[in-house]
């Protein structure tokens, strides 16, 4: 039977080893936030880490004693039976550095000036992020992880696993990911963040100082990225052209649905998400280029892997199209890893890898059921 | 036994244990429209191979990788572009030929893409088939087990049209082996055989 994992609580890792980025900036002291479902094997083999996508956070699946309704984004994906068995696996999720759940972020108070860190806080890579989580694995006592696992910049951190840390992977689950992210998705970030940085609110990125949220800039970039994570087909489905008045206004109002739907969306969004978090997120993604340092070739990049590969696309995602997925797989096979690759039909758009489906389920199912049956009991 | 059971596997398909003792140990291989992944799972288990299947059906990718083997899920009709030049040894089209649209271009990129090929396919030529079409009849049968109607084969072909067509193609045949119920067949291949298997070459 599958059910839900039920009640769980967010735990606080406090790190005082100094973390150098990618960029030579150095955090002296930063906190994660992660959850953990399901117990740590004797020899520690059973544990999945689970990386989160732009908007994500720690809370992957359950829900909470005091918000019951919190329940986490993965949920239909993790817990007692699921494809990710809680029953048989350990499994992690965290919030990246950066975020703004809990993890050291912008919006969080830097110890050495007592304000929030706003600007300051370094621009954050997905190498970086893999190093903190690294250090959390530590601090677990796992040394290897049986997966880790993503979808979008989430599976993009769990390639990047294979590369920092080939010895500590056994499997990458890389969903909806690409190797990085071609100039029209950049542009698209560009657009948001540019909505976050014009909005006068921003003020420079130390907004909190001044009691203020961009929330405008925040609402806007968010509109923007919801766009691009549904495909036309699956608006059309729910929206079509419907009116909410059923008529013509000839005003900027809200008329039709598709309108309510997206300002619903960002209004939701911004009333929650940090706006510095939100553009260090999208630079994450612009930056993540394993090839970048080998001239661009990705077959030597993905030299240093030795985790076998389970690599998934959605046919209606143009913003991880399935060719993008295929170039991960085709420098795989150039490097004799162990792949395999399923294209999912699915109506949602990037957003697929967040849906419940029954084909992409039971890939997913099959898989972890092979790296179930690799972990003793 | 386990249905994977190699001793067993090699009697149900005859073809398989054919393409087995080709196969060197720890060869690469690519095998085309690869089903469930029983094939590469029966090479694997016994002669060592490192092996991926490509595989058109949601069904099998699930299949495959509960038989835990690589498959890319794929068509064959678009060709074999994600796979460099000379990276198997083996490339393998197991009863799939008869199925394939763009047979010519296919079996040039398997000779592009391994060192050699291996196809297995249901030779029309088999003479209860030709029964089937003198009483007038589309032939039914274990090898060719669809109605007229619903049938994936469309390239349809008896053992000379397969060496007629070689010849035309520039491959070179290293090796051929006729079945019939799981036992060679020697007399008269085109009449008696049901399933041919044949290993080549790009030829000279």
């Amino acid at each position: 039977m599958s059910g839900s994992i039920g009640i769980v609580s967010a735990q606080r890792a406090i790190f005082d080893t100094p973390l150098t980025f990618r960029s030579g900036k150095v955090l002296p002291r930063y906190e994660l936030v992660y959850e953990t479902y399901g117990e740590l094997n004797a020899d520690q083999s059973n544990a999945i880490l689970v990386c989160h996508a732009l908007s994500g956070n720690h809370h992957v699946a359950g829900l909470y004693a005091d918000d019951p309704k919190n329940i986490g984004w993965w949920d239909n994906m993790v817990g007692p039976g699921k494809p990710v068995d809680t029953d048989r696996f350990f499994v992690i999720g965290l919030n990246n550095l950066g975020g703004c759940h809990g993890s050291s972020g912008p919006s969080s108070i830097d110890a050495q000036t007592g304000k929030p860190y706003g600007a300051s806080f370094p621009v954050v890579t997905v190498e970086d992020w893999v190093e903190s989580q690294a250090r959390l694995a530590d601090l677990l006592g796992i040394k290897q992880f049986a997966a880790v696992m993503g979808g979008s910049l989430g599976g993009m951190q769990a390639m990047q696993w294979a590369l920092s840390f080939p010895e500590r992977v056994r499997h990458v689950l890389a969903i909806a990911a690409a190797p990085h992210l071609t100039a029209e998705n950049i542009a698209f970030n560009d657009v948001a963040r540019n909505a976050i940085l014009s909005d006068p609110d921003f003020h420079g990125g130390d907004f909190y100082q001044h009691g203020m949220v961009p929330t405008r800039g925040l609402r806007l970039a968010r509109m923007l990225g919801h766009i691009t994570y549904l495909s036309d087909d699956a608006m059309a489905d729910k929206f079509g052209r419907s009116l909410r008045s059923g008529k013509l206004g000839f005003t900027y109002d809200i008329e039709f649905e598709i309108e309510s739907y997206l300002r619903y969306q960002g209004d939701k969004f911004a009333a929650h998400f940090d706006a510095n978090t939100y553009l260090l997120m999208t630079k994450a993604l612009d930056y993540f280029d394993p090839a970048r340092e080998f001239n661009g070739n990705l077959d030597k990049a993905f030299a240093a892997a030795r985790a076998d590969f389970l690599v998934l696309s959605f046919t209606t995602d143009w913003r991880f199209s399935p060719g993008r997925s295929r170039e991960i797989v085709q420098s795989l096979l150039h490097n004799h890893r162990n792949v395999s690759y399923a294209e999912i039909s699915s109506t949602h758009g990037h957003d697929s890898f967040l849906m419940q489906q029954d084909h992409y389920h039971e890939v997913m199912r099959a898989y972890l059921d092979r790296i179930g049956g690799e972990i003793s009991a | 036994m386990s249905a994977h059971d190699p001793a067993e596997l090699a009697a149900a398909r005859p073809d398989f244990a054919a393409i087995a003792a080709w196969i060197p140990q720890g060869a690469s291989v690519l095998d085309l429209g690869c089903g469930d992944g029983s094939l590469l799972r029966f090479l694997r288990d016994t002669r060592r191979v490192r092996g991926y299947g490509v595989e058109i059906s949601d069904a099998n990718i699930v299949a495959c990788i509960r038989n835990n083997v690589n498959v890319i899920q794929g068509d064959l009709d678009s060709g074999l572009s994600g796979f460099e030049t000379r990276s198997f040894d083996y490339v393998i089209l197991s009863q799939t030929l008869q199925a394939t649209r763009h047979t010519e271009a296919l079996v040039q990129e398997i000779l592009r893409v391994g060192r050699a090929g291996i196809v297995s396919f249901p030779n029309f030529g088999y003479w209860k088939n030709r029964l089937n079409i003198l009483r007038g009849y589309m032939p039914v049968s274990k090898e060719l087990p669809y109605q007229w109607y619903d049938t994936p084969n469309v390239h349809l072909c008896t053992l000379h049209d397969f060496e007629d067509f070689c010849a035309t193609q520039k491959v070179q045949i290293l090796d051929r082996r006729v079945m019939s119920g799981g036992s060679e067949v020697t007399l008269l291949p085109n009449l008696f055989g049901s399933t041919a298997v044949y290993r080549f070459q790009r030829g000279i």
